[in-house]
């Protein structure tokens, strides 16, 4: 039987197998030290949830305790990449990458654009995402929109240990800013992971589930909410395709439009609020390139928008799952034009 | 084997990630009569689409799956019983039918493959059955022992069927040193050696065809004999720009149109096998490895190793067998061969001919291992 770790795993042995591989890529991060092997209070920490687990003891200095203070530590890294290192920069939870935009969107982003190319800035910051943990408002945003939105940054949402691996090696050696986005509740997921390091191409959405009814297209948790759902709908006949992004930044814009061109029904599957997000910016992309080919709306199904709720029965609410998706593919595949409509009346 | 002459069709598992198969088609109607080997049924797994023979022979009395089912490995996919057999106690059979007392079998014994340190290489085999002479089955260029899904467990019902990764390949160490011809025959032999096989059957598909030829040319007294599919080095013709698309081939959708030429019906190449084949070349030193092998192995669009020449001089027993839809080497290979060496083409096959027609490629080289084992006895 393969290999199988966990998502957590996955990341670990990722950075554990790349800072073994190359001795310029460094970890920085608020508690990030500690965990197997490391004396006394060390022993416990390793990250908030222990990620970074057991590298303090095998790596010693590579891996730094920061401060309290993401502007000073992520300004840090982004200037320690500028200068030949290599650093992985963990940022608890992406809400609070608030307090350090001007280094990453106006610093680390625009770096080799303004320097004329020759400057390069491979920092990797890693952070948590996603609802669900009862963690309030300020701890369970999914704000990967905001980044795909600034031009030189790329960014990467995984899904599965064997894409958490692959893509974060990829973007450990990737010369570019890259804002590593890792959804908690996916953390404790199993799956298949080669021992062996391997690396998995920026802007290649997976195809997780083929179907010839309906696209659906999504990202992170969701996507496993969405094969859930299209294996509800499966036994009613109705058979659901699940693409997965992967990464938001760039973007594999071919095998949507591919997709979607032989189905003609979509449903985007987005965890994050609705305004200007991964959800409108693709329904876009298929309405402006792909138009011909819809046989009924696109269907969004996103979060709310609000904040995220505390009360634990608000919070289910708040975000998709597998019910909800499945009635928005039910809406899209029930869907007639006017003219059906008409023409029966 | 069921009671009272009532026998199961059950669901097989091809490759080690195997767990369900869909059902695709019927071959075979209700009510027609099969022989042990008759294709029944089309399965679709993840990875491929196959044929499910039948074990033995009688009539085919029922389809117990549906089409489109997604049955697991051991489930009941047809009950085959001679004319005898009532209605009712075929019911009775179905009813009482056990997927459970067949899955838990069939996991137990899964076999898994293990790894040997030759020679500084990390190598990964699999082995299936026990006894009889020893044969090694040796994949082709970009392949795997996965490749001899259909084949592997069909030829080791009688004695042990070894199926290697060879270097660069599967999960063997990616090291390929010079890349050369030598260095893969080289690393069969430590193989070998690692394991105290001193003289075995070779079968070997493509370039894995040149390594079993070179094998026998370099230490005859190792191979008991040969029998090459769809063989590199009988030939200087390839398709040089699917050797190089492979290689460089870096998006599913490209792959996958390369990959096609491998088979005569280009459908059986499922997204699953592009995929796989992509986290394949995704490992770390695999892009290296393959480019490596690659400049060895063609150059100038054509092929660098050719032994025809050298033919004459093997003493190893040899069949081949080819797709004559072969896109990959051209068939016309297998023509004017030495008289000694039995040639087999076999129609509406491509370059992966032990796939698409696994049924008659395992009878071809059951039957040829048996005459050849008969003949050692003898003299």
């Amino acid at each position: 039987m393969a290999r199988t770790l966990s998502f957590q795993q996955a990341i670990n042995e990722a950075l554990d197998q790349e800072m073994a591989r190359d001795e310029s890529v460094i970890l920085m991060g608020e508690d990030i030290a500690g965990g197997q092997g490391a004396e006394g209070e060390m022993d416990a920490w390793g990250g908030v949830l222990g990620v970074t687990k057991g590298l303090h003891a095998k790596y010693g200095d590579r891996v730094m305790d920061t401060p309290i203070s993401e502007s000073a530590f992520i300004g840090a890294a982004i200037g320690a990449a500028t200068s030949g290192l290599r650093p992985v920069v963990e940022l608890m939870f992406n809400d609070f990458l608030g307090v350090c935009f001007d280094q990453i969107f106006n610093q680390a982003a625009k770096f080799r654009y303004m320097f004329g190319g020759k400057a390069e800035t491979p920092v990797v910051i890693r952070t948590m995402i996603g609802a669900g943990f009862r963690a309030a408002a300020q701890h369970s945003q999914s704000l990967y929109s905001i980044f795909t939105h600034i031009p030189g940054l790329k960014c990467v949402v995984p899904s599965t240990p064997y894409d958490a691996k692959g893509l974060l090696i990829e973007a450990i050696r990737d010369n570019d800013p890259v804002i590593f986005f890792e959804h908690k509740k996916l953390y404790p997921l199993e799956g298949e992971v080669p021992q062996e390091l391997y690396t998995i191409p920026f802007g290649e959405a997976e195809i997780v589930r083929d179907g010839e009814d309906v696209t659906i297209i999504t990202l992170a948790e969701m996507v496993h909410e969405s094969v859930k759902a299209a294996e509800a709908m499966a036994e009613d006949g109705v058979e659901c395709e699940v693409i997965d992004l992967r990464t938001t930044s760039p973007l594999d814009q071919e095998t949507l439009l591919d997709c979607v061109s032989a189905t003609g029904r979509v449903v985007v599957v987005d965890e994050a609020n609705p305004r200007c997000s991964l959800a409108t910016d693709i329904s876009a992309l298929i309405a402006q390139n792909a138009f011909d080919a819809l046989k009924a709306p696109i269907k969004m199904v996103t979060a709310p928008h609000t904040p995220v709720p505390f009360a634990d029965n608000l919070e289910d609410l708040y975000k998709p799952n597998a019910e909800k998706i499945a009635s928005a593919v039910r809406e899209v595949m029930e869907y007639q034009t006017w003219e059906a409509t008409a023409s029966k009346n | 084997m069921g009671s009272d002459g009532i026998q199961e069709l059950t669901m097989p598992k091809w490759g080690l990630s195997m767990t369900h198969g869909k059902v695709v088609e019927w071959l075979v109607p209700e009510g027609a009569e099969v022989s042990a080997g008759t294709e029944v049924l089309e399965v679709e797994t993840e990875k491929i689409v196959g044929c499910v023979e039948s074990s033995a022979a009688g009539t085919l009395r029922r389809h117990v799956a549906k089409l489109g089912q997604d049955v697991p490995i051991g489930g009941l996919l047809a009950v085959i019983a001679n004319p005898s057999v009532s209605n009712a106690e075929i019911d009775r059979f179905v009813e009482s039918f056990s997927l459970e007392e067949a899955s838990d079998d069939s996991v137990s014994d899964d076999p898994a493959p293990e790894f040997v340190e030759a020679r500084g290489r990390r190598l990964r085999y699999l082995k299936l059955g026990e006894g009889g002479q020893p044969v090694v089955l040796v994949h082709g260029f970009t392949g795997s022992l996965d490749n001899w899904l259909f084949n592997h467990a069909a030829l080791a019902q009688q004695r042990a069927v070894y199926a290697l990764d060879l270097p660069g390949h599967g999960q063997s160490s990616k090291d390929v040193g010079d890349g050369s011809l030598e260095m893969l025959i080289g690393a069969l032999q430590d193989w070998l050696d690692v394991l105290g096989l001193s003289r075995v059957h070779l079968v070997g598909h493509s370039l894995g065809g040149a390594v079993v030829l070179g094998m026998a040319l370099r230490s005859p007294d190792r191979v008991r004999s040969c029998t090459l599919i769809a063989s590199a080095a009988l030939g200087p013709e390839i398709d040089a720009e699917y050797i190089e698309g492979v290689v460089e081939a870096n998006r599913r959708k490209e792959l996958k149109t390369y990959l096609a030429r491998l088979f005569a019906d280009p459908s059986r190449v499922t997204r699953q096998l592009a995929d796989d084949m992509l986290k394949f070349k995704r490992l770390d030193g695999v892009r290296d490895a393959l480019g490596k092998l690659a400049r060895n192995f063609v150059a100038n669009e054509k092929q660098v190793a050719v032994f025809r020449k050298e033919l004459e001089r093997l003493r190893s027993p040899t069949q081949v067998i080819w797709g004559e839809n072969d896109q990959i080497i051209p068939s016309s290979h297998a023509a004017d061969l030495p008289d000694q060496i039995s040639v087999e083409l076999l129609a509406n096959c491509g370059h992966m001919v032990q796939m698409e027609s696994a049924h008659k490629v395992n009878q071809l080289v059951l039957s040829f291992l048996e005459k050849t084992d008969e003949r050692f006895v003898t003299t």
